[in-house]
């Protein structure tokens, strides 16, 4: 881990009037590593990611992205950045195709009589598409038809194959693997092992303990709303990760015992 | 089964017999308005025992013309229903259109201001007036969050009111004469029988008896409305504007996450309805060399059935202008070929409601059929 991180969260914490819902967290993440962000429900991982993925405001602490700090107005803003989160519900129109999805909101255009009359670009918004699917190894039926004709994990594919064209520095993936069957699950994980190995860091969130231990670099657990421990998957095991899950255990409390 | 089955992925399950019965689904309205034509065709002579044809020169002129407002307002429904709204505001808001740009028309014209001028002063304070209607219509659905339904059928009564009062609850009246050529002369004339032929761009100096069987062919209306359709196709299919507004209408939260401006899109789509009635406004007002406050709310319904009728979801994320323009025409030949066969006059009104409930019969069965077929 020489390299400096690509983003960089010090003493973040955000508040809901008097709930705090992430607690003075540290965290890091280096190039080409898969993260694994833990926790139960309520605590606070989807809070913490929401602050770094622009749809919450912190109230205090820093996010450094890059090498740069930064505080995001908006989910766009954060995508402009190059962080790109990949919700569970997908974020995708399922009545459009795979380029359409691709490049939606940020279209190419054919410009005719000056820009004056434009239209859309499909014939190269369709080849990048193809492109950037062939580059992680997904083959689709068509890349015309509405995407609600693709199963779920083709759509997961689609909606990655999104993030790697438009050249996210940062990969939040919020449970990619819910509700899919399990060869479809697989091939998500395959995906990420893909991203990984082109040097896309990736933040998974997940209750899949099996999923974080077959791609995960590093684990982070949260508990409460404060980050309770951050191991090397070689490091620890499933029994472990769980006790620190429902609070059993806490790295924080052990230092400042000792401290 | 030849090499094209061989190439077909196996696992898919769909068979020759299924392929077909979805494609004659897809495109049931262009077969369904066929078959409604070849019927009239056959049956007008016979059972109105003349020689009237219902394909003649006068009969599908009628039809474009009649379909002319119908069509304008489906059209930009079309867009608002795609985007997964509804805009029942645009009958009022033709009637208000077509009173203030007789208003406007007039008093540009009294002020001196030669014909034309007058005119193009019409058409702009129907733009500019329905504009407003729409971006209030746009706001408050996009920016206060409240219900489309709600917001339209608030503002066709606001808007009822207003046209109401603006004609003084009267037909303006005392548009100077020459209104009537822009609204009614057109591209082509054709006159029947002897001494008749085909006659371009001007129209032809006859005598009265010749001027009987004199047609016009592509009014300026009709020529307006048809340029409005093909730069509303355009705009759908190629542009970004029409990409944003499925996306909207498919799914509003990916399409905001990915950058999609939800907000002003939907004020512009709620803008693009009142603009494309307050045309159909503008032009009945041609057309009748009048402003009428109550023109335009008895064309909402059909406007709407003709937008189902073509396919477009009422769920939003789906259809087509073609398809619209497909459904207004089916309206259109029910209505006047069931004329033509002396049916009551009420019994259209049964015949399209009852085509417009099939069409969405037609419409989900083959949605059940595809997600059958796709999941096998």
């Amino acid at each position: 881990m020489e390299k400096p991180p690509i983003l960089s969260i010090r003493n973040l914490t955000k508040k809901f009037g008097g709930l705090v819902a992430v607690d003075n967290v540290d965290l890091d993440i280096y190039p080409g590593e898969v993260l694994a962000l833990l926790g139960d429900n309520g605590a606070g991982k989807s809070t913490l990611i929401k602050c770094v993925s622009g749809v919450h405001s912190h109230n205090s602490g820093s996010i450094t992205f890059q090498g740069e700090e930064v505080r995001f107005s908006s989910p766009i803003d954060a995508r402009n950045r190059g962080i790109e989160t990949i919700y569970q519900d997908l974020a995708l129109a399922n009545n459009l195709d795979v380029a359409s999805n691709v490049f939606l909101g940020r279209e190419k255009e054919k410009k005719y009589l000056g820009g004056l009359v434009r239209s859309l670009d499909d014939e190269f918004m369709r080849d990048c598409s193809a492109e950037a699917l062939k580059s992680l190894h997904v083959e689709l039926p068509s890349l015309r038809s509405p995407i609600e004709t693709l199963s779920g994990g083709q759509r997961q594919a689609v909606a990655i194959a999104r993030a790697v064209y438009w050249d996210a520095g940062l990969m939040i993936m919020d449970e990619p693997t819910n509700n899919l069957g399990v060869p479809e699950q697989k091939k998500v994980l395959e995906l990420i092992n893909t991203l990984r190995e082109r040097g896309v860091p990736v933040i998974l969130i997940s209750h899949n303990l099996p999923d974080v231990f077959a791609v995960a670099d590093r684990l982070a657990v949260m508990h409460r709303g404060r980050k309770v421990t951050e191991k090397k998957i070689s490091e620890t095991n499933s029994e472990e990760v769980v006790q620190y899950m429902v609070g059993a255990l806490d790295d924080t409390r052990e230092t400042e015992m000792a401290g | 089964m030849g090499s094209s089955g061989k190439s077909a992925s196996k696992g898919s399950s769909k068979t020759a017999s299924q392929v077909l019965i979805l494609s004659l689904m897809q495109v049931w309205a262009w077969v369904f308005l066929a078959c409604l034509v070849l019927i009239f065709i056959v049956a007008v002579p016979i059972i109105s025992g003349s020689s009237v044809s219902f394909l003649s020169v006068r009969n599908s002129q009628n039809i474009l013309v009649a379909i002319t407002p119908v069509l304008l307002l489906g059209l930009g429904q079309t867009f608002v229903i795609i985007s997964g709204g509804i805009d029942l505001s645009v009958g009022w808001v033709m009637s208000f259109a077509s009173v203030i740009s007789a208003l406007a028309l007039r008093a540009a014209y009294d002020s001196g201001l030669p014909l034309w001028i007058a005119v193009l002063a019409g058409l702009i304070t129907a733009i500019i007036g329905c504009g407003a209607i729409g971006l209030f219509n746009g706001v408050i659905i996009a920016k206060l969050k409240v219900p489309p339904f709600i917001v339209t059928l608030g503002t066709s009564f606001i808007v009822r009111g207003m046209a109401l009062l603006m004609s003084e609850n009267t037909t303006v009246i005392g548009l100077p004469s020459g209104v009537r050529d822009y609204g009614n002369e057109s591209l082509m004339y054709y006159i029947r029988g002897e001494g008749g032929g085909m006659y371009f761009f001007t129209k032809p100096e006859v005598t009265v008896d010749l001027l009987r069987k004199m047609d016009r062919i592509i009014t300026y209306p009709v020529l307006m409305t048809a340029l409005v359709v093909a730069i509303a196709i355009y705009v759908l299919r190629r542009t970004k504007f029409g990409r944003y507004t499925y996306a909207i209408g498919g799914n509003q939260v990916a399409a905001t996450r990915a950058g999609v401006p939800v907000e002003s899109h939907i004020i512009k789509l709620y803008v693009l309805a009142s603009v494309t009635a307050g045309i159909a406004g503008f032009l009945s007002m041609l057309r009748f060399t009048a402003g009428s406050a109550v023109i335009g709310d008895p064309l909402l319904l059909s406007s709407i059935a003709a937008v189902i009728i073509g396919g477009v979801s009422l769920f939003g994320g789906s259809g087509s202008i073609v398809g619209t323009v497909i459904g207004a025409l089916i309206i259109a030949v029910l209505t006047t070929g069931l004329v033509m066969l002396n049916v009551p006059s009420f019994w259209q009104f049964i015949v399209v409601g009852a085509v417009v409930i099939l069409a969405v019969l037609i419409d989900q069965t083959r949605d059940i059929i595809k997600a059958k077929i796709g999941t096998g």
